[in-house]
C-alpha cells in the first residue's frame, strides 16, 4: 500500500561548483600523469623491493612498449608545464571555494572520523559492525577525499621543487632535497592511482544512483523527518535551477 | 506532495529531466576534452613543439625570469664527500679527441669585435671552484666538483660591454653543438668557464680544455669544449631547443 508519505523527494547530494571542479580535474590529472610518464621514461629509477631484490621496477619495459611512451621527454616537459597550470589552478579554486562556502564541514574529517572510519571499514570488509551515522560523507570517505586534496598540494609542491630547484631553494630543501622531492612527485602520483582503482570499485559497489548524483547533483531520497540541513537542501532542489 | 510548483514536475521527472542535462553536459565535456587534446597535438610544430605549448614554455620563462631568478639565488654546494661519478651523456660536436695544442678560444664582444684567446688567457683570472649538483635534464643529478674562472669576469675581463647583450651564444669548434644563454642567468655568480673537473683537469670526453658550468641550467646547456663565445642580443641558435626543449631550461 502506497501513502502519499512514501513519495520521495529531490535532495542535493552535490553542489554544482563542487560537480565541476571534480569532473574538470579527470582529464587534467590524466594529462598531468600522462605527460608526467614521458618525463619519468627518460630516468626510471624507482621500484618495490629491498637491497638487491626488485619485486616491482616502475615501469617494466612490456610497459613502455605497450603505451608507446618513450623517447619523448621534450613533449612530457612541454605538456607538463601546461597542464601544471589547469591542475593547479582548478585546485586551488576548489580549495578556495569549499573554505569560503563552508563545504569544507562536510568534508574534514573531525575527532570521530578515525574511530569511525575503522567502523566502516570493518562493516565493509563483512563484520558485524554497526554503521555508524554519516553526512555527506563517511568517515573513510571524509579521510580519504581529504587527504586526496592534501596530496594535490603536496604535488604541486614538490613539483614546483623539481622545477626550479635553484630559485625555490628553500622549498627543495624543506622537502629534503632534489632527488627526494622527484621520489615524493612519483609516489604521490602512485597514490592518485591507488585511490583511483578503489574510487572506481566504491562507486560502482555505491550504485547508479550515486554516481548519477555526482554528475547531476541530485538523488531522490525517503523524506525522512526533516533535518535543518535537509528541509534547506530539498528548497533549494524545488526553487533553484 | 512534493511536486515542484514551477514546472509541475514529479521529483522523479525533475530528476531525470536534470539527470539527462548532466549527462550531455559530461559527454559534451568527455569528447571537448579528447577533441582538445588532439588540437593541441596536432597544431603546428616550432622547433619541434606543438606551438601552443611553445607559447606557454615562452610564457613559463617570463614568469620565472620576472618573478623568481635572482643573482642572489645561490644553488645548493656540497662538502667535496658527496662528489659522485658523472657519467658521460653526451658526445655532440667532440667525437673526434680535441686537439688541444691548436685549440682556441674565439670571442665577438657585443660590439662585434673579435679576438683569440688562450686557455692560459682564461686560467689568468680568478680560479673559483663549486661542488654543485650537476641536473640532466632526464632527470638524473650527479654532484660534481669544477673549477673555472666566472663567466662574469671573463665578459668583464675580455668582452668589456659586452653584459648589455641580451644573450650569450657559445659553439663547439665543429659549430655542431651550441647553446644561447641569457644574460641573467650567463652572469651568475655560479656560472664557470671551467678548466678543472672533480681536481683534475677536464678530460676529453667532459669537455676539455673548456667547458661552461651554469648550475642554473639543466646540463643541456652546459656545453663541453666551447670553440665560441658570442654576446648578442639576437636569442642564439641553441641545439635541445631545437630538438624540442625549452629554450630557457632553467632550474
Amino acid at each position: 500500500m502506497r501513502s502519499v508519505c512514501a513519495v520521495k523527494v529531490l535532495e542535493e547530494k552535490h553542489k554544482l561548483a563542487s560537480r565541476w571542479f571534480h569532473w574538470l580535474n579527470v582529464p587534467l590529472l590524466c594529462a598531468m600523469i600522462f605527460s608526467g610518464l614521458l618525463i619519468y621514461w627518460a630516468y626510471d629509477p624507482y621500484r618495490i623491493g629491498l637491497g638487491g631484490v626488485t619485486l616491482f621496477h616502475f615501469f617494466p619495459n612490456w610497459f613502455y612498449e605497450g603505451t608507446g611512451i618513450g623517447y619523448q621527454l621534450a613533449l612530457g616537459m612541454a605538456l607538463h608545464f601546461f597542464f601544471a597550470w589547469l591542475f593547479a589552478i582548478n585546485g586551488i579554486a576548489y580549495v578556495l571555494y569549499t573554505l569560503i562556502s563552508g563545504e569544507w564541514r562536510a568534508l574534514l574529517p573531525d575527532r570521530d572520523s578515525p574511530r569511525q572510519a575503522l567502523q566502516v571499514a570493518m562493516h565493509e570488509a563483512g563484520f558485524k559492525v554497526p554503521l555508524p551515522p554519516q553526512g555527506r560523507y563517511n568517515a573513510a570517505q571524509r579521510i580519504t577525499y581529504s587527504a586526496i586534496v592534501v596530496m594535490g598540494g603536496l604535488s604541486l609542491a614538490t613539483g614546483l621543487a623539481i622545477f626550479k630547484p635553484a630559485q625555490l631553494h628553500w622549498l627543495t630543501a624543506l622537502l629534503g632535497g632534489y632527488e627526494w622531492a622527484r621520489w615524493e612527485h612519483f609516489w604521490l602520483t602512485m597514490g592518485y592511482v591507488v585511490f583511483f582503482v578503489i574510487h572506481i570499485a566504491q562507486v560502482v559497489r555505491a550504485g547508479w544512483s550515486n554516481f548519477r548524483a555526482m554528475v547531476c547533483g541530485y538523488d531522490l531520497v525517503e523524506p525522512a523527518p526533516l533535518s535543518k540541513d535537509r528541509a534547506a537542501a530539498r528548497v533549494e532542489a524545488m526553487h533553484g535551477d | 506532495m512534493a511536486i515542484n510548483s514551477k514546472t509541475r514536475l514529479t521529483p522523479e521527472q525533475e530528476l531525470a529531466r536534470r539527470s539527462r542535462r548532466s549527462f550531455i553536459a559530461l559527454g559534451a565535456g568527455a569528447v571537448g576534452a579528447v577533441a582538445g587534446w588532439y588540437w593541441l597535438n596536432g597544431q603546428a610544430l616550432e622547433d619541434e613543439l606543438p606551438r601552443p605549448l611553445r607559447r606557454v614554455l615562452g610564457f613559463n620563462e617570463s614568469v620565472v625570469r620576472n618573478t623568481l631568478y635572482s643573482d642572489a639565488h645561490l644553488v645548493q654546494t656540497y662538502p667535496a664527500s658527496a662528489v659522485g661519478k658523472i657519467k658521460v651523456n653526451g658526445d655532440i660536436g667532440m667525437e673526434k679527441p680535441i686537439d688541444q695544442a691548436g685549440w682556441s678560444l674565439n670571442v665577438t664582444a657585443y660590439d662585434g669585435s673579435a679576438r683569440q684567446l688562450t686557455l692560459a688567457d682564461i686560467q689568468a683570472l680568478p680560479r673559483y671552484e663549486e661542488i654543485i649538483d650537476f641536473k640532466c635534464v632526464e632527470g638524473w643529478s650527479t654532484v660534481t666538483q669544477f673549477a673555472g674562472a666566472r663567466l662574469s669576469d671573463f665578459t668583464s675581463h675580455f668582452a668589456p660591454g659586452s653584459a648589455k647583450a641580451s644573450y650569450v651564444g657559445m659553439r663547439t669548434p665543429s659549430k655542431d653543438y651550441y647553446v644561447g644563454i641569457d644574460m641573467p642567468s650567463a652572469l651568475h655568480p655560479q656560472t664557470l668557464l671551467a678548466y678543472e673537473m672533480n681536481g683534475a683537469p677536464l678530460t676529453d670526453k667532459h669537455g676539455a680544455p673548456l667547458r661552461l658550468v651554469v648550475p642554473v641550467k639543466y646540463g643541456i646547456k652546459n656545453i663541453k669544449r666551447i670553440g665560441s663565445v658570442e654576446y648578442t642580443d639576437k636569442r642564439p641558435a641553441d641545439y635541445w631547443h631545437e630538438q624540442g626543449y625549452d629554450y630557457y631550461s632553467g632550474l
